[in-house]
């Protein structure tokens, strides 16, 4: 396993060196082509949406940068080492950190104790049998959750949290392997309009401080052309659309096939 | 008149969570009503509860002057309701002709009859792929093959849970479209939503729930209005 | 010559194994044509037993343990219809076999409406649980009706000849139950396909709650269905009766036969349960010429080697979402504050006293529920926070019996090197069953579980020359300074407290946190780096060995070892006692073994039809307590302080 050195990140975000390339990936599901040749790189400290219709390939394309789906062609490079096809707690291990669409707790633990999970997996203790975990990485923990500003309900269970407030949990989880990678699936789903400006204003901040890489996709326009550096656009299977929020406001193409008029959704 | 559709005092635990806390509202015939709330307000537990899918702990659900709190869910589907769930719930392995087929009912003097046919006319799409199992389909495909499912049941009030999330803003459009249409039909429909701008553009009037509790209920301009309400409740 | 042995239950293969001759066909071609028409003509009862019981989950998600019963009752009533109706005639044979199927169609009814009904919104082994009391419930219901003593059928009229096939006489009978199967699958698939209940079921199958929202009466339909399955299962029994004699085991043998098809044919696919059906009916009859003793090992091998290949089965899909997304959410787990500590001491000091004050027998049987505690403990530990129930959970304890025994017997060894062996033999069993277990998750889980277990019970029953058989191992008693009633008392307690206390702390460790978090969320536990399998394979295996201990235990205290020990039964009653408790407690599966045990033993002094009552009582318990009785003390006690925050936690507690 490798863990990224801040020496190491410094060194990414100086040279300005993608973190993510993705190359000519492709996928097909009984023929049909849900993947088609999809390229593209993230920098570090950027923020990467990734914008598109329904089936048009997003969460295929997801998966397959985060280990749950084998490519049927391309390559994956995290800081130009290939992780193409790996599993996803392979590709956790090069430093890549996610979160669900559902949000994705482990409902029998208190905040705090989610976090040690992590970090107890970071760190390769999983396999100790005896020892409290409650007593393991506490202070890392509670350092995490004040990152996303959930220190005060740290002893609470995560099954009975509000739904933002779990998000923000996700996000400190995501965190724990001190990812030079974050891959955040629809992370404002669900979300109140000002809960999700605020989600994303603090995993923007995040990502900065960190020189970290965040890829993500939403279908909340607001979200995308607030905080996002740039935007990729998929259309069955292919990318039909790579620029600033800006540019792909604009391009005739992108409103026909997934933005409309804009009339009920906002925001352009 | 009486209203169509009168909620008083719902009760409702998932678990041992007290999601809902007294909820009460009323809907007229023929109108679009928003029920809009935060994640977790309440708004989905609302929708089953009136359907049947759970079980009310206390208060009363009065449709068309009939109490159907406490009855099965496929009794109160007979009695004209309509239940859109918000995770779609398409039959993946049935193919689209055999969705709309489990849903079909007779005909109903005082709703609009709903056949094939007349789905496919509204729904262009889905008559290309009425040999396509449900499971093929994309997601907003498949958010309309929910809405032509339920429609065979010609029922008199639809409850359309969370519509629009998920989907892409030009299919959100056309999910507008489609509900301004079953309400020419002369349809009620109960949306639960939480993006403004749709309801904005679909509702007739606007309930907002909180912690299970109904906090404000008015028509759409009133809400359009009222900063302070839509700032508390909506976190706008 | 003899019909050739048809597809069944082990006590049959160890049975007809004396009786049964190498079959002397002139070519070796005509041998393999032969057994081959041998198994496919056994399939056809277990096709129809095995897609009822497909059918019914799909719909219900009720894996229906008492299906092997309504196949049993559906032999009963044929025979006792055709005798009735005249065996002789063409309509009394084939009217009384039709009756008899439809009639367990409508025993199905009674049960599903009057308890299946009650408990669809109850967690799935609750549901299970049900099912295996309508199982002892129906057994001693024959027994009543039936007596003991088996039951010889008529031949079919019209069937009694022979032909002569590849220079072998070959029953017509046979010709016929082979048709049987093809016949049924296609009337299946035209009923599925064609016709609005068809269409319903398939829907139902993907999305009960659904169905009746959209107006269908779901109650008829799942009567119905159940109904349907229950006369598949009916009907197949019926047809065996020209086969095999009617037998109060045949309800046990089959049901594990049937989950062992279903698993390899893919759950929910009917055209797979034939072809699984079809695979181990020809493996077993040609199984039973080749390696006469070890057939099941055969079927265990193919199933094996298919689901590496094909996890879901042989036209099973994957279920979608994870296997945890109905249940409610798991509740908060607390370590033990300071009271439920001190109460425990206490617990344990108590028991350490009893030997001064408590007569012999009273010591035997606190030595017993002892060792059942910590077997119980040992499956809580895979089941609760590991999330994998095992419905074979008695092959460790089992093993861990016979490891100890076999070692006296055979390798000579005193009492302490042959505990030692016993949770290794328990533990090595673990690993390689567990293997593949946890390669599946939930109800299949469950099933392959038990199709282990059956292995394991097989393979003691058959290996007569190594195990005794049904013999047993006798002669396993303790060295002479553990001899004495209260120092062997001692031994155990220690040995199972200090198991016990082990076990409880690696719950709270980080492999024990890691496991709950692979049982929360499987796909978040990868995407934090959890390897899951390997984890699950682990803990597997770690409650294999420690339920070894307490079977080695149980060895020495009874002085015996019998096949009975990983019988189906027992593996019930470790569940039982699990649930009893409260799967969601940590201290639960000790009070609920205490409770369990003291409960079945007073049961079986009182009345010949212990079963019943029993299996009645299961029943109620799990229509009255779904929670288990430290889950219902809990939440009583958490209504009674109304915390602030209802749907929080449940903490541990003690007696």
């Amino acid at each position: 396993m490798s863990a990224v050195s801040p020496a190491q990140i410094t060194a990414a975000v100086a040279a300005s060196e993608p973190v993510l390339v993705v190359r000519d990936l492709a996928k097909s599901f009984g023929g049909v082509r849900a993947v088609d040749g999809v390229s593209f790189s993230v920098l570090p400290g950027t923020m990467l949406a990734l914008i598109g219709p329904n089936g048009a390939g997003k969460t295929t394309c997801f998966n397959m940068l985060n280990g749950q789906l084998r490519p049927d062609g391309g390559e994956v490079l995290l800081a130009g080492r290939p992780i193409t096809g790996m599993k996803p707690r392979a590709v956790w291990r090069m430093g890549v950190g996610r979160t669900f669409q559902i949000t994705a707790t482990f409902t029998s633990m208190t905040v705090r104790e989610s976090v040690q999970m992590a970090l107890i997996s970071h760190a390769g203790e999983i396999w100790s049998p005896f020892g409290r975990a409650r007593d393991r990485h506490r202070e890392a923990a509670d350092a995490l959750l004040a990152q996303v500003g959930m220190a005060a309900q740290a002893e609470r269970a995560c099954g009975v949290l509000a739904y933002g407030d779990l998000k923000r949990v996700e996000l400190a989880v995501a965190l724990a392997n001190q990812p030079r990678l974050l891959l955040m699936d629809e992370p404002t789903a669900g979300m109140a309009p000002r809960e999700r400006i605020e989600l994303m204003a603090l995993t923007a901040d995040i990502a900065a401080a960190k020189g970290i890489a965040v890829l993500f996709t939403e279908h909340d326009m607001d979200v995308v052309f607030t905080h996002s550096d740039s935007v990729i656009v998929l259309d069955r299977g292919r990318l039909i659309a790579h620029g600033t929020a800006q540019e792909v406001r604009q391009d005739p193409n992108v409103r026909a096939v997934y933005l409309g008029t804009g009339a009920t959704s906002g925001g352009h | 008149m009486t209203s169509m559709l009168e909620i008083t005092a719902l009760d409702a635990f998932y678990g041992r969570a007290h999601i809902l806390q007294g909820v009460t509202f009323a809907m007229n015939r023929g109108e679009v009503l928003a029920l809009m709330g935060r994640n977790g307000a309440g708004k989905s537990t609302t929708m089953k509860a009136i359907m049947g899918l759970v079980a009310p702990a206390g208060g009363t659900v009065t449709f068309e002057g009939q109490r159907v709190d406490g009855r099965e869910p496929f009794e109160i589907a007979r009695l004209g309701i309509g239940y859109v769930p918000e995770d779609r719930r398409v039959f993946s392995e049935l193919t689209v002709m055999e969705n709309l087929s489990v849903a079909q009912r007779p005909a109903r003097p005082d709703a609009p009859h709903w056949t094939p046919e007349r789905l496919f006319a509204l729904f262009p799409n889905l008559g290309r792929m009425r040999d396509r199992p449900g499971g093929a389909m994309s997601g907003g495909e498949q958010q309309m093959l929910t809405i032509a499912r339920t429609l065979m049941g010609n029922p008199r009030l639809v409850l359309l849970d969370e519509p629009s999330e998920g989907l892409a803003p030009v299919i959100i459009e056309d999910m507008a479209k489609t509900i301004l249409a079953l309400k020419s039909e002369g349809l009620t429909v109960l949306i639960s939503e939480q993006n403004l701008h749709f309801a904005g553009n679909v509702a007739d009037r606007a309930a907002i729930i909180e912690k299970g509790v109904i906090r404000f209920t008015g028509t759409m301009d009133e809400l359009k209005g009222n900063e302070a309400v839509r700032a508390q409740y909506l976190s706008v | 010559m003899d019909p050739g042995p048809p597809l069944r239950s082990a006590q049959d293969d160890a049975r007809f194994r004396d009786s049964h001759q190498a079959p002397h066909g002139s070519c070796m071609i005509d041998l393999i044509l032969t057994q081959t028409l041998n198994g496919l003509a056994s399939a056809s009862s277990l096709f129809l037993v095995a897609s009822g019981l497909s059918i019914i989950f799909g719909v219900t998600r009720i894996v229906n343990f008492a299906h092997g019963s309504l196949y049993m009752l559906g032999a009963y009533l044929a025979w006792t219809l055709v005798g009735r109706f005249g065996p002789a005639d063409a309509l009394g044979f084939w009217g009384g076999v039709l009756v008899a199927a439809v009639l367990t169609g409508l025993i199905g009814v009674v049960i599903e409406v009057l308890i299946l009904r009650r408990i669809y919104q109850a967690p799935e082994l609750f549901q299970l649980l049900a099912t295996f009391g309508v199982v002892l419930m129906l057994q001693d219901v024959a027994l009543g009706i039936w007596g003991a003593e088996d039951k010889i059928g008529p031949r079919a009229p019209g069937f009694k000849s022979f032909v002569v096939i590849f220079g072998n006489r070959f029953p017509t009978y046979e010709l016929f139950l082979i048709a049987v199967g093809p016949i049924v699958l296609l009337i299946l698939w035209l009923l599925f396909q064609k016709t609005r209940w068809g269409t319903l079921v398939r829907a139902a199958t993907q999305d009960r709650e659904m169905v009746g929202a959209l107006g269908v009466n779901q109650r008829l339909l799942f009567t119905s269905v159940f109904a349907f399955g229950s006369m598949l299962a009916g009907l197949g029994g019926a047809l065996q009766l020209p086969r095999e004699a009617v037998t109060l085991h045949m309800d046990l043998a089959m049901i594990s036969e049937a989950f062992v098809v279903v698993v390899v044919g893919g759950l929910g696919s009917v055209t797979g349960a034939y072809l699984a059906a079809v695979l181990i009916g020809i493996l077993h009859a040609f199984g039973i010429l080749i390696f006469p003793k070890i057939t099941l090992v055969l079927v265990f091998l193919v199933m094996a080697v298919g689901l590496v290949v094909k996890p879901y089965g042989l036209m099973g899909k994957a279920p979608v979402g994870h296997s945890r997304a109905h249940g409610p959410p798991e509740p908060l787990l607390l370590p033990a504050d300071g009271p439920t500590k001190l109460a425990g001491l206490i617990g344990l000091v108590i028991l350490a006293l009893v030997p001064l004050l408590a007569p012999d027998h009273i010591l035997l049987t606190l030595t017993e529920l002892v060792i059942f505690a910590l077997f119980a403990t040992s499956l809580h530990f895979m089941m609760g926070p590991g999330g994998m129930a095992s419905f074979g959970h008695a092959a460790y304890f089992g093993l861990g019996a016979y490891g100890a025994a076999l070692a006296v017997k055979w390798l000579g060894a005193p009492m302490e090197p042959a505990l030692l062996l016993a949770p290794f033999l328990a533990g090595i069993a673990g690993v390689v069953f567990g293997w593949f277990c946890v390669r599946l998750s939930g109800v299949y889980l469950a099933m392959l579980t038990l199709a282990f277990a059956q292995i394991a019970w097989a393979t003691a029953f058959q290996s007569v020359d190594l195990t005794g058989g049904d013999n047993g191992i006798l002669g396993v008693w303790p060295s002479a300074w553990a001899a004495s009633k209260t120092v062997y008392y001692y031994l155990t307690l220690s040995i199972c407290a200090a198991a016990i206390v082990a076990l409880r702390l690696t719950i709270f460790s980080p492999f024990g946190y890691g496991l709950r978090a692979a049982r929360d969320n499987a796909l978040r536990a990868e995407a934090i780096g959890l390897d899951v399998v390997r984890i699950q394979w682990v803990a597997f295996a770690v409650a294999a060995f420690c339920a070894g201990i307490a079977g080695g235990l149980f060895a020495f205290f009874k002085g015996s070892v019998f096949p009975t020990y990983m019988a189906i039964p027992r593996s019930v009653d470790a569940l039982l006692m699990v649930l009893l408790g409260g799967v969601q407690t940590v201290s639960g599966p000790i009070i609920g073994a205490f409770a369990y045990a003291g409960l079945s033993e007073q049961l079986m002094k009182m009345t010949m039809y212990w079963r019943f009552v029993l299996g009645l009582s299961i029943v109620l318990l799990v229509v009255l307590f779904p929670r288990g009785l430290v889950g219902t003390a809990l939440a009583l006690r958490e209504r009674w302080r109304k915390e602030p925050q209802p749907a929080v936690s449940l903490v541990e507690a003690k007696p």
